[in-house]
């Protein structure tokens, strides 16, 4: 397939520009995330409280529940750039959905394993087959399957296609996994920071939390913005070869 | 004694929640980071990235 010179220029204009606002942005953006995270850790590990019922266990939160949140918001950010691919053909959305898919696969498996080990000491097993479980496992799937179909192609350009009306689709799993708690008996509690009527955590704990979230969302887009760089360069080094 | 460094039959659990995330988000960095390198050499490898 040889793209013609107007799709050939198309496509360098706007990731042109990305890469010098990356190039602008992307140290001052890691040294916040690196000072952030510091910040998130002192407080999760030595300022919050033990819980009265949990007692030291309730530290996994605050790396289980930002990682659980940051998995679900990335796939929101995967089908976004799927359908800006689709819809409008957006060169860079296509390299920033290859970019980003790794890093929720991450958030996605830190999610499953800290919960397990979250799971064992609380509910006495690492692993049940619950709704809220079950979605969540199908969600790091759906990484992996968007993962293995971007590169499944000769023609980079078939991937992206393939991977984005893969990430359309399991858009739906995203309300699945929200409401799983409320939709099925689960073994796994219901919400209780984004719930009607408000937050049912106390400040003590709800404030490392807010922080680690905050800290792992900059290292979220710090990474995105860095390996959409390399995707532009990769796309290059293919289209020169 | 309470905190991260307590001393608890469930404090294994906590440890390895956080040293789990630990190696997986430092190995996902230091991955990106190679990546970025090897990519901008080979780029300027074939003449193709400008001086920065």
């Amino acid at each position: 397939m040889a793209p013609s010179r107007a799709s050939n220029l198309h496509f360098l204009a706007n990731p042109a520009r990305f890469r010098r606002f990356s190039a602008a942005v992307l140290p001052a953006l890691a040294v916040v995330t690196a000072l952030a995270l510091a910040v998130g850790l002192y407080f999760a590990t030595v300022v919050s409280p033990p819980d009265y019922q949990q007692g030291e266990t309730v530290r996994i939160m605050f790396v289980h529940v930002p990682s659980a949140w940051l998995s679900m918001a990335g796939y929101a950010l995967l089908a976004g750039l799927g359908a800006s691919l689709l819809v409008w053909r957006h060169p860079l959305a296509a390299l920033m959905a290859r970019a980003s898919a790794p890093i929720g696969a991450s958030f996605a498996a830190i999610c499953l394993i800290t919960g397990s080990l979250w799971g064992r000491p609380m509910w006495g097993a690492y692993w049940a087959w619950d709704a809220r479980l079950t979605s969540m496992l199908l969600l790091f799937f759906l990484y992996l399957g968007h993962i293995a179909l971007s590169r499944a192609y000769d023609d980079p350009e078939r991937g992206d296609r393939a991977a984005a009306i893969l990430s359309l689709v399991g858009l739906i799993n995203l309300p699945i996994i929200k409401f799983s708690v409320d939709w099925w008996n689960t073994l796994h509690q219901p919400a209780s920071v984004a719930r009607l009527g408000g937050p049912a955590i106390h400040s003590s704990i709800l404030v490392p939390l807010l922080i680690m979230f905050a800290a792992l969302l900059l290292l979220y887009v710090t990474l995105v913005l860095l390996r959409t760089e390399t995707e532009i360069d990769r796309r290059r080094l293919e289209a020169a070869a | 004694m309470s905190g991260f460094f307590a001393s608890g039959p469930h404090m294994p659990f906590v440890w390895g929640a956080y040293a789990v995330t630990f190696v997986v988000l430092a190995a996902l960095v230091l991955l990106s980071v190679a990546d970025r390198r090897r990519a901008r050499r080979e780029l300027a490898e074939r003449g193709l990235e400008r001086r920065r």
